[in-house]
């Protein structure tokens, strides 16, 4: 299946490289790349540089783009715009903060998503202040819920909260761990769950028995991580 | 009379000059309100256009000649001046088309289609405190100056004129679009920068062509 890359704009070079950084942590095969700075390397957004990293990374499925400030938005909208229509609709400019966007739209392409669901990752990565804002109660009616404890030694921090929402997603059920959205990787790393800890999974769905299984059977063999 | 592609060069040529006399008050201007560069961002832009268009056939049609200053600007100008102005001329390349020789209305097209790609790339509306504010005085200016039969330097001079006083309306303004935005009323009794440099941008077209009519 055709991978979808990601490019990150930034008026500041060291932004840009930074961001690839921390995203390829979770997402070491996805293609990310930094188009930072001017072509002077001072501070600012080059048409040049951007255009070279949408051409690399859409060559895939497609890119989703990353952007900083205004202007960085626009130098990006131009770029679009230059390409043929048919690869105009291959790149996505991401409504999205760039940091919590990037990790979020790394993870999703990591895990084989398409061009919709790595924006989608990307754009929905707000609001993560607050992991529990939009809490989630599927208590009641046939909720299937399980607990275990955490036993990894690293609890759930970047890699096995990827694993986790990974797991989660392939799933139609809803599902929560700790009462929020098992599917979203920001919000499953905001729990701050280290090891040790009891976790509560709980699902709703058709396959929620299913689901519920499967991520309790990850959590309790550690992640494939030593303990 | 109509002005030809000699105009259109004696315009990016007479804009990358008072850009670049300009530079250090449009950046100062953006110091106030923004990041501080604007200034030296189209100095470099239209030095770059300046030495590219020296490439050109002397017989290049204005609008090849505009598409250039467009596809420079915006793979020279790192802030969003860069994207919006490029794209203006962009627009303002595609408005003129095949045509050798610019009568009153295509000049009117050419301003419209500048004004409107900018809208385009920037989604600014007029008050919101930038180049828009410049721009669209110059294109209503311009379309009532053809309605009434000027010829194109005139029609460019009322432009200009307008397009002066709608930089000068942008100093009581909070900005709306922009990295000035976040200033909120800070951003009150300073000129925008980008309002400024646009209105510098009409001015040089009408100050050329007043030159190139005295000449014929």
């Amino acid at each position: 299946m055709p991978t979808i890359g990601i490019v990150i704009v930034s008026h500041s070079a060291k932004i840009a490289e930074g961001v690839v950084e921390l995203a390829r942590q979770m997402a070491p095969s996805t293609t990310l790349l930094a188009a930072g700075g001017t072509d002077e390397g001072g501070i600012g957004t080059s048409f040049d540089r951007i255009s070279a990293a949408v051409a690399t990374a859409s060559a895939g499925g497609g890119a989703v783009v990353l952007c900083d400030l205004g202007s960085a938005i626009l130098t990006s909208e131009t770029v679009v715009d230059f390409l043929d229509d048919a690869d105009k609709e291959r790149v996505v400019i991401a409504d999205a903060p760039l940091v919590e966007g990037a990790v979020a739209a790394a993870v999703a392409a990591e895990t084989g998503g398409d061009l919709d669901q790595v924006a989608q990752a990307a754009s929905s990565a707000t609001g993560v202040a607050d992991v529990h804002a939009d809490e989630r109660d599927l208590r009641g009616g046939d909720a299937v819920e399980r607990s275990t404890t955490i036993v990894n030694a690293s609890g759930l921090h970047a890699r096995p909260a990827a694993e986790l929402v990974k797991h989660a997603s392939a799933f139609q059920a809803d599902v929560t761990v700790n009462g929020v959205d098992a599917k979203s990787l920001l919000r499953i790393m905001g729990l701050n769950v280290g090891a040790g800890s009891t976790v509560a999974i709980m699902a709703t769905g058709p396959d929620a028995e299913a689901a519920v299984d499967e991520l309790i059977a990850l959590i309790d063999g550690g992640f494939g991580e030593k303990a | 009379m109509t002005l030809d592609s000699t105009w259109v060069r004696a315009w990016i040529e007479r804009t990358a000059e008072v850009v670049t006399a300009e530079r250090h008050a449009l950046s100062e201007l953006d110091r106030q309100i923004g990041d501080g560069d604007h200034g030296e961002n189209l100095a470099r832009g239209f030095a770059a256009v300046r030495e590219r268009m020296t490439e050109l056939p002397d017989d290049a049609p204005p609008a090849v000649v505009v598409r250039l200053v467009a596809t420079t600007l915006i793979s020279t100008v790192g802030g969003a001046a860069g994207p919006l102005l490029g794209t203006a001329y962009l627009k303002a390349a595609a408005a003129l088309g095949e045509a050798r020789e610019l009568d009153s209305d295509s000049v009117v097209s050419l301003l419209t289609a500048a004004r409107d790609g900018i809208v385009l790339r920037g989604k600014a509306d007029s008050g919101d405190k930038t180049m828009v504010d410049a721009w669209t005085p110059a294109v209503e200016a311009a379309t009532e100056s053809a309605g009434a039969g000027a010829d194109p330097a005139a029609v460019l001079r009322s432009a200009a004129d307008a397009a002066a006083l709608g930089a000068a309306s942008t100093e009581p303004l909070v900005a709306r679009k922009g990295r000035a935005s976040y200033l909120g009323d800070r951003a009150v009794g300073h000129r925008d920068p980008g309002a400024q440099s646009s209105s510098l941008i009409i001015t040089a077209a009408a100050d050329t062509a007043a030159e190139s009519t005295k000449e014929s």
